[in-house]
């Protein structure tokens, strides 16, 4: 599904991804983890070109991006993102927040687009608050919106950049059964998290990185329990001592 | 002290013929100020360097010029410019309206350009990644994201130097044209009575601005969006 | 740019003497006015801060008037009305005033008020943006109210305010131009004057032009100096 090859990119002088190869395959739930300042942000961005690269080449299902192409509309129907910060769009309702790109990227008629925001709503189990505004919702629920929007162009691909490091932790939870049910679909997605019970749990494989490379990559089961690099272990002692 | 609350009310038709015409400024300076101010602010932000490089040339001459300057500007030059253009030879009359209604908009747009820009600035710039990350044009995402935003973060702002622009328009006074305050001076070079028709405008202008900055004061309060207690 | 060695009409000089003239009573009348604002608008603005009585009363009518009423027509106000308003002596007194002075006094004291209740109004946001310890610990160590303004909140509301404060000076300068008017030849008029005796529009107006650019850019060069020395070491700067 997703295939990275060879990808750097700097800023400035700073190479900030140094090389990286990776390869996802379909229905793959990746997650990646590592230390701040690792890169792990930027080269989640790179997947939908939210980051440019300026050597190699990703492959997103059909599609190939490498420097210098710029037409990214195909890309960003194929991928979603979701933020950390959610984003959601605060002078929009929830339902408009989901509809919006909807009607605007994809020309789906207005009727069809409500449609399957209420149900992409239900799903996420929000559907008592359609008409309320983003600042009225808890942080748990906007980023439920958030995902729904996402959802809601029907992508091969979901993104998740850190989505629960903004909430306070008696909501972590409601987004990540979200986020479970998902890959229990079947949907193909790369997490940034720092949430290791979920990693364990529903993750297939890990990708840790550090200083810009990706260090290590293991199964799920395997990277909590036995890692293989230094710098890896190094780091899950620091988090782990919690 | 003598007033003549006579004369006042004789003198009360035409004052308000040019209270009318202050209000047609003030409206036409504020939607064509508005217009051409977030055209420049959107300008500013291109990748275009010539785009960019201009918008901001604009803005910063606009705004270190006193108004009665770019109004003799206009008055003296429109009538050149538009007979050069047409090829007539000659200066072209133009009417004082239409040279006023394009010295506001001109010079008020420098100054709705920089609030319109604030209020880009003020927009989370996780907000830009989300419109793209979603796949919206960049046209799309001005129009349905991003200015709205902008322009709702800084509503007190803008309805502020609305007021400002309300009282600039006296000063269309070096032109002699028949606004709110030409309106009491011709009356009053007419018929001697200055402080009467003075203090009236001075009261009028006072009545109106200080009601609408009553009125932005209280929609300061409640331009949350509804947020959570 | 030749037009400003050139004679005028009455043999005295060249246009340049007028352009320097016009600067000359641009620039008095804008230093002068921005004296008067800093020293009422100051005071004004510490008044309404305080906490009750009659005073920031005062403060709040003074503030609104001067803020609600175009200066063109406080202008007019100073030069054509208040003559009638005073007992007859002093309105015949002022009349009688030479004629560059009797529309420079009028506009110095109306441009200096008219920018004081804006100054007042940024130099009160200035001291409510103080954390209120700094009142009380000023209280604490026994200063008193006058004390405790001139040394501990001005001093600290005049850090944060001064950005605005680099906007009005901005402004006054370009204020300063409604004196013509009432008959004061600044810049501006004079740019008039020179554009009515020779027709050379653009050479006129596009001299004062440059001289406005000038001034903005000196006056906002000087605040920008004024601010970087007044930065306390170690405090955040607006711009992380």
């Amino acid at each position: 599904m997703i295939e990275i090859r060879n990808v750097s990119k700097f800023f400035g002088a700073f190479q900030v991804l140094k090389d990286c190869n990776a390869s996802i395959a379909r229905g793959e739930v990746v997650v990646i983890c590592g230390p701040s300042g690792s890169g792990k942000s930027t080269f989640i961005k790179t997947v939908n070109g939210l980051e440019t690269i300026d050597s190699g080449e990703i492959v997103v299902g059909n599609f190939r991006l490498a420097p210098g192409v710029t037409n990214l509309a195909t890309l960003r129907r194929t991928v979603g993102m979701v933020f950390q910060n959610f984003e959601l769009f605060p002078h929009l309702t929830v339902l408009s927040n989901v509809t919006i790109a909807q009607t605007k990227v994809l020309r789906r008629p207005k009727a069809e687009a409500e449609e399957k925001a209420r149900a992409l709503l239900a799903r996420v189990g929000l559907s008592a608050h359609l008409s309320k505004h983003p600042a009225q919702l808890s942080g748990g629920q906007q980023q439920r919106v958030a995902i729904a929007r996402a959802l809601a162009l029907d992508p091969d691909v979901m993104l998740f950049d850190e989505p629960t490091s903004a909430l306070d932790p008696e909501m972590v939870n409601e987004v990540l059964d979200v986020m479970t049910s998902l890959a229990k679909q079947g949907m193909t997605m790369v997490c940034v998290t720092h949430e290791m019970g979920f990693a364990r749990g529903v993750a297939n494989r890990v990708f840790f990185m550090d200083g810009g490379e990706i260090v290590e990559t293991a199964d799920a089961a395997t990277f909590f329990d036995d890692p293989k690099s230094e710098r890896a272990k190094a780091f899950l002692a620091k988090i782990l001592k919690h | 002290m003598r007033v003549d609350l006579a004369a006042l009310v004789s003198a009360w038709p035409f004052l308000m013929k040019g209270l009318w015409f202050t209000l047609e400024i003030t409206l036409v300076g504020v939607a064509g100020g508005v217009i051409f101010g977030s055209l420049l602010a959107v300008a500013r932000l291109s990748q275009n360097r010539v785009l960019s490089g201009f918008a901001t040339a604009y803005v910063n001459l606009m705004r270190s010029i006193p108004l009665i300057l770019v109004i003799f500007w206009v008055f003296f030059l429109v009538p050149w410019a538009i007979g050069w253009l047409t090829n007539h030879g000659r200066p072209v009359a133009v009417g004082a309206s239409l040279t006023i209604f394009t010295t506001f908009v001109l010079f008020e747009a420098a100054y709705y350009a920089e609030i319109v820009r604030a209020g880009f600035r003020s927009i989370s710039p996780g907000q830009y990644s989300a419109c793209e990350a979603l796949g919206l044009s960049k046209f799309h995402a001005y129009i349905y994201i991003l200015f709205p935003q902008a322009i709702r973060n800084v509503l007190p702002i803008l309805l502020t130097q609305t007021i400002i622009l309300f009282q600039d328009t006296s000063l269309v006074y070096v032109i002699s044209a028949t606004d709110l305050l030409g309106a009491a001076t011709k009356i009053a070079q007419r018929d001697g009575r200055l402080v009467e028709m003075y203090l009236t405008v001075g009261v009028i202008y006072f009545v109106f601005c200080y009601a609408a900055s009553q009125f932005v004061k209280q929609l300061q309060g409640r331009l949350s969006y509804g947020a959570r207690p | 740019m030749s037009l400003l060695f050139e004679t005028t009409p009455d043999g005295a000089g060249r246009y340049f003497d007028w352009i320097i003239d016009g600067l000359a009573w641009t620039l008095c009348l804008a230093l002068g006015a921005w004296a008067i604002a800093l020293v009422v608008g100051t005071l004004v603005g510490v008044i309404r801060t305080l906490p009750g009585g009659i005073l920031p009363r005062i403060g709040r009518v003074y503030v609104e008037v001067f803020r609600n009423i175009p200066l063109l027509v406080q202008m007019f106000f100073w030069y054509f009305v208040l003559p009638e308003l005073l007992p007859a002596r002093i309105g015949m007194a002022i009349k009688q005033m030479d004629p560059p002075w009797a529309s420079f006094v009028p506009a110095l004291i109306c441009l200096g008020l008219f920018t004081a209740a804006r100054i007042a109004e940024q130099v009160r946001a200035g001291l409510q943006a103080l954390p209120r310890g700094q009142a009380q610990a000023a209280n604490a160590l026994g200063f008193d109210a006058s004390a405790m303004y001139r040394l501990i909140l001005l001093p600290q509301a005049f850090r944060i305010i001064l950005p605005t404060l680099t906007n009005e000076i901005m402004t006054i300068f370009k204020n300063t131009s409604v004196a013509l008017t009432i008959g004061l030849v600044e810049l501006t008029a004079t740019a008039r004057e020179i554009n009515e005796n020779t027709f050379r529009t653009f050479e006129a107006f596009g001299v004062v032009t440059i001289i406005y650019l000038v001034i903005a850019l000196i006056a906002w060069q000087v605040m920008h100096r004024i601010e970087q020395a007044a930065r306390l070491p170690g405090a955040a700067s607006g711009k992380a």
